[in-house]
This record gives structure tokens, C-alpha cells and sequence, in this order.
């Protein structure tokens, strides 16, 4: 069954009139005839540059928008014409707008949405524990919104769209500004929860990691079109999306060539600190190390994951010819 | 579900935020106290006002203090209830800047209803105390004809009043997705209608009255019922009987209140360009 469905869905958002012509108004046409099927259990990875189209196209699913043209069906319902259905039928995380009561401690949060939701005092209490349990928020549950830090404001958000147990989850930049550790605590999460309930993720990131880690399919739109479709696999094939292990050496060595599965890209204050590429679908950041380990003493290092606005520059310009 | 229990869940939910929001403002009890006895002396400074006008000229538009504070009474006493229940209306500005708007869309709950039930200002309640006060007196000073027609007439007035102010609230909101710092132009008659409702629409120039007595019709809030009550003739060429009106006059405020905030939703989302 297919969870999301668009056809020819078209966003053109129209300025003010021209002031010496009156009949030219400006014209933006930020989703451009996008034709999309999410099949439900997916995990979708939506990418591309600001502005082009990606929360747009979100807002048309939900129902906040209307499609200037096109039809969109999610979870089978209509998002404008079911848009109470369809609420509580998935479950939406806007990173930079909060479902939460910014004076109310969490655990009150929850229990009104739980109200807004129509569950049971017994479903209630279930899935509170367990998504408490899940995610950590035990500590921080009694404390007021605007007193969490922003990981833990965004464990609680999460957990505020999954607590009516949607189908479809929708999360436009759930990881943007949050430490390595929180972040790799809610990718921790939202894999298992995939896992034990099925739950269909649609995520939009700048993070190649939350890409990387929770998205078997990935969609690049660019200016409102399509612009890739496929795996995460296909898509480093496509551009070459490498990661890069970083080196600080003991003595300076000379320039680590013919490593197996590594390639130099270049050394710097006199060999002692490298920089190797490497293709994650192929090996490992510690199968690199251990061979740079072999040859030299590492002191230091560090993993800088390719930059996804490189990922998605290059797509544009491999489609753009 | 069935329908019964249906309705118990949806009122499940706006009873979940509005007793969190009352729980909020109840735990700062100082703070509470200050803005409930805030709340009373602006309400208060309002009748003095009125008090201190007809003190020096006596009467205005055939209205004693005595009977002009039934105005007052019944017509602050229909807005601050309004107040209360839809005066949330006035914070979407603010949510749409802030994309709580946007969360809304993504709840069970028409919009509307989650809107008015976002919040809730207990402090508000001072003000309906000044004008349920005055009310009362007017109607102990006021030599009233007590009959079943009489309080018909007076709740019926009330009622409607609180739809009218209500829809004031209402239409407000729809506009102000169009213009989105043009809450000046919309307090205009939200709060100036309700400055109005408190006069003698008798006195008014003919334009005010199609702008208060017609298209923002506050007029029927309190000032008509009140003449119909005692009595009085109305405003040049109308009938006494007007007053009975009031609640064909709530339903034009909600027409129009529901076509502004339709119009104003769609906007927003795009459909009407």
C-alpha cells in the first residue's frame, strides 16, 4: 500500500501585483508536477538545498497547504478535505516549531496530547512508559519545556508525534543543532521504533548521517522537481559521496598511498596530520584506521562525513545536463 | 465510536488544555491576584468615566446614569465574557508568526476551536464582576416592569451580546490573516465596538450607526434591548420594539464572522491566491 501519493503536485506561490503592471504578479514555483509514492514501512530520506521545495511539499501532505495543481493522497485520505483524519493518522515533527506547552513540564504535554488524541487512561500510561523508557526522558520529565536543553527538547517532540502511535512520520530536520551523542541517540530510536511498529519515517535533513543511518531510499528535489530517486548505494555511486578519517600522526610520515579500500587526499603540517577518503558502502572507518595503524602511530582522529549540500550540488549538476 | 461518546472526547481535549493553562496562571497566586484586581480597575476606571459624563451634563441621548449603566453593565458584562471565551482570537497574528498555526493543522480538532480553547486569561473574569455589578444596580435604580417578557428580553440581550462580541473576536481573527500587523485597524471595531455598545447609539452621527448598528452590530448588544426595556424610543425613526432583534443581529455577526475567518483560512493556505 502506498502511504504517500502524489501526482503532478504543484506549488506556485504568486507575490504581490507589479506596481507599474498591475496584471504581472511574481510568479515562485517552489513544487513543480512532483509525482511521489512512499510505500508504507519505507524510510525516506528528503533532501535538497533551502528553498528547494522540501517543506513545501511537506505542508501539502499534511494538509497545511494547498497544491496549486496536482492531487496528494496521504494514508489514503485527502490531506485538505480529511485533514482531521488524517491527524491522527501520522505524526509530524517541525524542528523548528514545537507541539509541546513551552511552561508546562513534559509530562503534562503528554498528557494533553494524549486528551487531543482520544486515548485511553490505560493507553495512556503505556505508551508515556514506553516512549519515556525509549528515549530517555525519565530524568527531564518533570521539567518545564523551556527548561530543556534542545537534545532533550527534541527527544520530547518525537515522542509527542509518536504517541498516538501514527503511521507515517514526518520529520523536517529532527537533528539539526543537537550534539553527535543525541543525535545518534534519536537515530538509535527512530530505527528501532521502524523496527517494532512498522512506522513509515519521511525526513528531511542536512545531515548525511541521518541520511546514511535511517534512510533506505533517498529523493533530491531540486527547484521543485525531482531530481534523484533511488538508494543510498545508487546515490554514492551517483556522486561519489565519501567520508573522509582524519589522522594525527606521532611522527611526520610520509603520504599514506595503497591503502586497501582508502585513498590520500592530503597531508598537511609535514605528514603528521592525513586526510584519507573513504567509501563507507565498501569498508569501514576502523578497517582504514587499522591499516593506517600498520605504518604509523595515530595519536588522534576524527571522521567528517561528506557535506550532503556537496551531495546535492552534485546531483544538480549531474541532472542539470 | 458512537456520537455521545465522540463528543465527550472532543471535549476531553480542549478540557486538557484549558485546565492546564488555568493550573499555570493558579500557581502564580500573587501574580494572579494583581492581574484579576487589574483587570477590575480597568473596568472600573471605564464606569467612572461614564459616570464622571453624566454627573456633568445629566443625561445624553434621553439616557440617565441610572439607566445608562444597565447599558454598561450589560454590554461590558456580554464582551468580557466574550473576552474570555474567544479573546484568544487576537493572539493568531502571534501563532502564525511563531508556526504554532501550523501545529494545529496536525490535531483532530477544528481549528477554530483549538484556537479559542489555546488559552485561557482567568484574570478576565475581574472584568465581568465590574460589569455583572453594574448590571445589577441599574437594574435595582431602574424602575422595571418585572415580567416573564422582561428577563426573556434581558438573557436573550446577554446571549446575544456574547455571540456578537464573540464574532467580533472572530471576524478580527480572519482578517488578520491577510494583514498581518493590521491588528490596529481591527481593534478599531473589536474594542472601539465595544466602547460603542456602552453609549447611547441614539446621539450617534448616521455613519457610526450602519458601521455599530449595522455591520458590527454592538448596538443590539445592549444599548436597543436596554431602550425596548424601559421603554424608550430608539434611535431617530426606530422602533422600540428593536431590542428583540438582538439575537437576528448575533446571527449576521456570525455569518459574517464565519465567511472572514473561512476566507481568511484559505488564504493562508493558499487556495484563494
Amino acid at each position: 500500500m502506498n502511504i504517500i501519493e502524489t501526482d503532478g503536485l504543484t506549488r506556485v506561490f504568486t507575490g504581490r501585483p507589479d506596481r507599474k503592471n498591475r496584471l504581472r504578479r511574481s510568479r515562485h514555483v517552489a513544487v513543480d508536477c512532483l509525482d511521489l509514492t512512499v510505500e508504507a514501512g519505507e524510510a525516506v530520506g528528503y533532501i535538497g538545498a533551502n528553498g528547494a521545495g522540501k517543506s513545501t511539499t511537506i505542508k501539502m501532505l499534511v494538509g497545511i497547504l494547498v497544491p496549486t495543481s496536482g492531487t496528494v493522497t496521504t494514508a489514503g485520505l485527502h490531506p485538505l478535505k480529511q485533514r482531521r483524519a488524517l491527524a491522527r493518522r501520522i505524526g509530524v515533527v517541525f524542528g523548528q516549531r514545537s507541539q509541546l506547552w513551552w511552561d508546562l513540564p513534559v509530562r503534562e504535554s503528554f498528557s494533553i496530547l494524549s486528551a487531543i488524541h482520544s486515548l485511553s487512561a490505560a493507553d495512556e500510561r503505556t505508551r508515556t512508559a514506553e516512549l519515556v523508557d525509549m528515549l530517555e526522558m525519565g530524568e527531564f520529565l518533570s521539567t518545564p519545556v523551556r527548561q530543556l536543553s534542545l537534545g532533550q527538547r527534541m527527544r520530547a517532540e518525537v515522542a509527542a508525534a509518536l504517541l498516538h502511535r501514527p503511521e507515517l512520520l514526518i520529520l523536517d530536520e529532527p537533528t539539526i543543532g543537537l550534539d553527535v551523542l543525541s543525535k545518534q541517540r534519536l537515530r538509535e530510536f527512530l530505527v528501532a521504533q521502524r523496527r517494532e511498529h512498522g512506522t513509515t519515517l519521511l525526513l528531511t535533513t542536512h545531515d548525511m548521517g541521518d541520511v546514511e543511518r535511517l534512510c533506505d531510499r533517498i529523493l533530491v528535489v531540486d527547484h521543485g522537481k525531482l531530481a534523484f530517486d533511488g538508494t543510498l548505494g545508487g546515490l554514492a555511486r551517483t556522486v561519489g559521496a565519501r567520508r573522509e578519517l582524519v589522522v594525527d600522526l606521532a611522527t611526520p610520515t610520509s603520504d599514506l598511498v595503497d591503502l586497501d579500500g582508502a585513498e590520500h587526499v592530503r597531508s598537511e603540517s609535514g605528514g603528521l596530520r592525513q586526510r584519507l577518503a573513504f567509501d563507507p558502502q565498501r569498508t569501514t572507518a576502523a578497517r582504514v584506521l587499522a591499516a593506517v595503524s600498520e605504518r604509523a602511530e595515530v595519536l588522534d582522529l576524527s571522521i567528517t562525513e561528506p557535506d550532503i549540500e556537496d551531495v546535492v550540488r552534485e546531483i544538480y549538476r549531474a541532472t542539470r545536463h | 465510536m458512537a456520537e455521545p461518546l465522540r463528543r465527550a472526547q472532543a471535549f476531553r481535549a480542549y478540557r486538557a488544555v484549558l485546565a492546564s493553562r488555568a493550573r499555570s496562571q493558579a500557581s502564580h497566586r500573587a501574580s494572579f491576584r494583581m492581574d484579576l484586581v487589574g483587570a477590575m480597575l480597568v473596568g472600573l476606571i471605564e464606569f467612572t468615566e461614564i459616570w464622571v459624563l453624566y454627573s456633568a451634563t445629566g443625561e445624553i441621548g434621553g439616557f440617565t446614569f441610572a439607566q445608562i449603566m444597565l447599558v454598561f453593565g450589560l454590554s461590558d458584562l456580554a464582551f468580557s465574557l466574550a473576552d474570555l471565551v474567544a479573546g484568544h482570537c487576537d493572539h493568531l497574528p502571534v501563532y502564525v508568526r511563531a508556526g504554532t498555526l501550523d501545529v494545529f493543522f496536525l490535531r483532530p480538532q477544528p481549528l477554530l476551536a483549538q484556537l479559542m480553547t489555546s488559552d485561557l486569561s482567568l484574570r478576565r473574569i475581574g472584568r465581568c464582576l465590574v460589569g455583572a455589578t453594574s448590571l445589577t444596580v441599574g437594574l435595582v435604580l431602574n424602575d422595571i416592569d418585572w415580567s416573564v417578557g422582561t428577563v426573556g428580553l434581558l438573557v436573550l440581550a446577554l446571549a446575544s451580546g456574547f455571540v456578537i462580541f464573540a464574532a467580533q473576536f472572530v471576524t478580527a481573527a480572519g482578517l488578520q490573516f491577510f494583514l498581518i500587523n493590521g491588528s490596529e485597524m481591527t481593534n478599531a471595531f473589536v474594542y472601539g465596538g465595544r466602547y460603542a455598545a456602552t453609549q447611547p447609539a441614539g446621539v450617534w452621527p448616521r455613519a457610526l450607526l450602519v458601521v455599530f448598528g449595522g455591520i458590527f452590530p454592538v448596538a443590539f448588544a445592549a444599548y436597543l434591548p436596554v431602550a425596548t426595556l424601559l421603554g424608550m424610543p430608539g434611535p431617530v425613526g426606530l422602533p422600540t420594539w428593536l431590542g428583540w432583534f438582538a439575537p437576528v443581529a448575533a446571527l449576521w455577526a456570525v455569518a459574517v464572522a464565519g465567511l472572514c475567518w473561512r476566507w481568511g483560512l484559505r488564504h493562508y493556505r493558499g487556495a484563494g491566491g
